[in-house]
């Protein structure tokens, strides 16, 4: 593809110190996303999301953090060899972050207002009065009731939902180049969670933002992302536009995701899990990494780390057995 | 069943002051609107419903964690909420878990996740260290986390981690009956379906009782005996599990379930349910839902419905369904 990307990332691989040295978190992970485009990211627990979307801005803990190698570059610009002041700027302003846990990025002892209030006032240079009039309206847009009074409330007089929705109005209060959203609906009921992804497509329309959006819901994928990023144990495994993700899904793993996801009709029956469990970042795997979960494991599999091959349009997989037979086998 | 159900709640009623800006009165703010319900020994009752529609709160006040504004909680046979027998919480407290919807609210950043897990049978006492240790593994293990990480930090957890950590924690004392809020909402499919069908398998063994607080419709269907959905601090329906999702009576179930997304590209969502949120400040007239409802009629706008019996265990707020009313069409 020709389309100049806004954010693109190159061969990152983000290391972490531990009690027995430093561990390999994600490996070689490269994506790019488009001005206007939403690009979703998902696999199981712990296989490298937050802490990809978290290098994006550089927010890991700076003693214990190794950014090994790679590059993230964002308008022309390496964020990786930024200053941390440079930095900040962008923090919040051109790129915004949802954070998985509301509580870990709501100030506890700030009330909604203050939390809120503050970058309008910093990015877009709002009177106090005019910052507080477009706070309750940003409260409105995330659909909290009485957004007027409970403005003034601190954290833990919200529900958990409630307090997602007002990292969604922080995290949109600025208009945004880029928002990445890290499970941000996990907390909302569908209808809420519905109208809140309507709130995200209409911003894009407007001021043409685009969304990293890191779910574990296929069906939030499914409707909302135009092209998704598979990861393992710290690795990209595999690419597509989303259609062909769930048409014509090129690794065993993503078959495993999709198979997973639990129904809403249909016999009642356990639900279905792959196999097994992600590995320990600790423990080394030869081959490919899936390899132990994985029905279709051949000798090579066990043996050599498996490549991103190309399988189809824009269309990535890292299992050399699906792309060699073209699909399924 | 014929037994006594373990848990019973009737008419529970949760307030909060919110204080407005300077000069402002003071309001009330009614989380909990005159709750009641039931739950047998080995069952599990799913709670689902809006975002800040009272499920949480609900759930604090049936583990003790606050007090009621009014209401009974009876907890295998002792009255914990208002009016409640001296000490009456302490004889059941051992009982009683909570798995918490924020796992950062549940776990102490500077303590090892090893001993958070074993916080509660440390507290219980009278197990020897190796005796405390092994079951520490071996509840890693059941979660789905390496036996050896008990000796990390939660911040060396991905999210999904902590809140298995959480699950872990609550099962250390073999309860009898766990709130779980929001256990799996931030895990991905599979690891969803495994602390599912954890929970499922623990209640066959341990006869243990549930009541699951969640977003997930597809998961409350799998792991519920019935679904209580709550709408603005009321419960709006409630039924056997088959009975509500086959045929959902009342309109705001009617729209959840239409609202779920479904792993097929391309399929708009029907449009959500718009209009005016309920205040708990200024709650509608009549019945909550209403200015959202699009099958409300005048009656519904002055007087509130409560929940009634409609047929088999199915239970209903909506006047569409008293005697006299129009019928919502079918889904
Ligand atoms: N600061 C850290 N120090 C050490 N290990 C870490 C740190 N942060 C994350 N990890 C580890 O890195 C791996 C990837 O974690 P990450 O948070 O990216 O997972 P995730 O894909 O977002 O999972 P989830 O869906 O559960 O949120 C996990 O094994 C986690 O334990
Ligand atoms: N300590 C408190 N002080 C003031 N208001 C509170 C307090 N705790 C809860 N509330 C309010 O009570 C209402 C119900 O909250 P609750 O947490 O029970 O909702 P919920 O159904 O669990 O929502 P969610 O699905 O978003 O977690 C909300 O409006 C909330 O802000
Ligand atoms: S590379 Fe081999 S082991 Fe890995 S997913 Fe593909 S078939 Fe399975
Ligand atoms: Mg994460
Ligand atoms: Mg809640």
């Amino acid at each position: 593809m020709t389309r100049v990307p806004l954010l693109s990332v190159e061969n990152l691989t983000v290391q972490f110190r531990g009690d027995r040295g430093w561990v390999t978190a994600i490996e070689d992970v490269s994506f790019e996303i488009g001005a206007g485009e939403n690009l979703g990211i998902v696999g199981e627990s712990g296989s490298g999301k937050s802490v990809s979307a978290l290098s994006i801005l550089r927010l890991h803990g700076r003693a214990n953090t190794r950014y090994a190698s790679g590059a993230i570059r964002f308008g022309g610009r390496d964020l990786l060899s930024m200053s941390e002041r440079e930095l900040r700027k962008v923090r919040g302003g051109d790129i915004a972050m949802i954070f998985q846990d509301p509580m870990s990025s709501l100030n506890p002892v700030l009330t909604v207002a203050e939390q809120i209030i503050e970058p309008l006032q910093l990015h877009q240079g709002l009177s106090a009065a005019a910052a507080r009039r477009r706070a309750i309206e940003l409260l409105e847009m995330v659909r909290i009731a009485d957004a007027g009074r409970r403005i003034d409330e601190y954290p833990h007089r919200l529900s958990g939902g409630m307090r997602q929705r007002v990292m969604i109005a922080i995290a949109i209060a600025c208009q945004p180049k880029l928002l990445i959203a890290d499970e941000p609906t996990t907390a909302l009921d569908v209808t809420i969670q519905g109208q809140i992804l309507e709130l995200l497509r209409d911003l894009q329309r407007e001021i043409g933002m685009s969304v990293v959006l890191i779910t574990h819901d296929l069906g939030v994928i499914a409707e909302f992302a135009q092209r998704v990023l598979v990861m393992y144990a710290g690795r990209v495994i595999e690419q597509a536009p989303v259609a062909a993700l769930f048409d014509r899904p090129m690794h065993p793993y993503t078959d495993g995701l999709i198979d997973a996801v639990p129904k809403l009709e249909g016999d009642l029956h356990r639900l279905t899990t792959i196999p097994g469990n992600i590995p320990d970042l600790a423990t080394v795997i030869p081959g490919c990494r899936f390899n132990p979960r994985c029905r279709e494991a051949k000798d090579a599999c066990r043996r050599d780390p498996p490549a991103l091959l190309p399988v189809g349009p824009d269309h990535l997989s890292r299992c050399p057995p699906r792309a060699a037979a073209g699909g399924a086998v | 069943m014929t037994e006594a159900p373990i848990v019973t709640v009737r008419d529970l009623v949760k307030t909060f002051p919110v204080r407005g800006r300077a000069g402002e009165p003071k309001r009330t703010l009614r989380a909990v609107d005159n709750v009641g319900f039931e739950v047998l020994r080995g069952e599990t009752l799913g709670l689902v419903g809006e975002s800040g529609s009272g499920k949480s709160t609900t759930g604090r006040m049936l583990v003790g964690l606050i007090s009621a504004t009014s209401g009974t909680v009876e907890l295998f046979g002792h009255h914990i909420a208002a009016g409640a027998e001296k000490g009456a919480l302490n004889k059941v407290r051992s009982r009683l878990q909570f798995v918490f919807q924020d796992p950062q609210n549940s776990l102490n950043p500077r303590m090892r996740v090893g001993d958070a897990i074993a916080e509660p049978l440390d507290v219980a006492g009278g197990l020897s260290r190796q005796t405390r240790n092994d079951r520490v593994r071996e509840l890693l293990e059941l979660v789905g986390l390496p036996r050896t990480c008990g000796d990390r930090f939660p911040h060396e957890f991905s999210g999904g981690q902590r809140q298995r950590i959480g699950i872990a924690r609550a099962l250390a004392l073999r309860p009898d009956f766990i709130v779980c809020d929001e256990p799996v909402s931030s895990l991905d499919v599979s690891m969803q379906a495994q602390i599912v069908n954890l929970l499922l398998d623990l209640q066959e063994q341990l006869g243990l009782s549930y009541l699951f607080i969640a977003h997930d419709l597809a998961v409350v269907r799998n792991i519920s005996t019935r679904v209580a959905v709550m709408y603005a601090g009321g419960i709006v329906e409630m039924a056997p599990k088959r009975d509500l999702y086959a045929a959902p009576k009342h309109p705001y179930t009617q729209a959840l379930l239409a609202a779920v997304p479904r792993p097929v590209p391309g399929r708009a969502r029907p449009p959500s349910v718009a209009g005016e949120l309920p205040s708990l400040i200024d709650p509608p007239k009549g019945c909550a839902f209403h200015p959202r409802c699009p099958f409300a009629f005048d009656r519904c706008r002055v007087e509130k419905p409560r929940l009634k019996p409609v047929e088999g265990g199915h239970a209903v707020a909506c006047h569409l369904h008293e005697p006299g009313g129009n019928r919502p069409p079918a889904l």
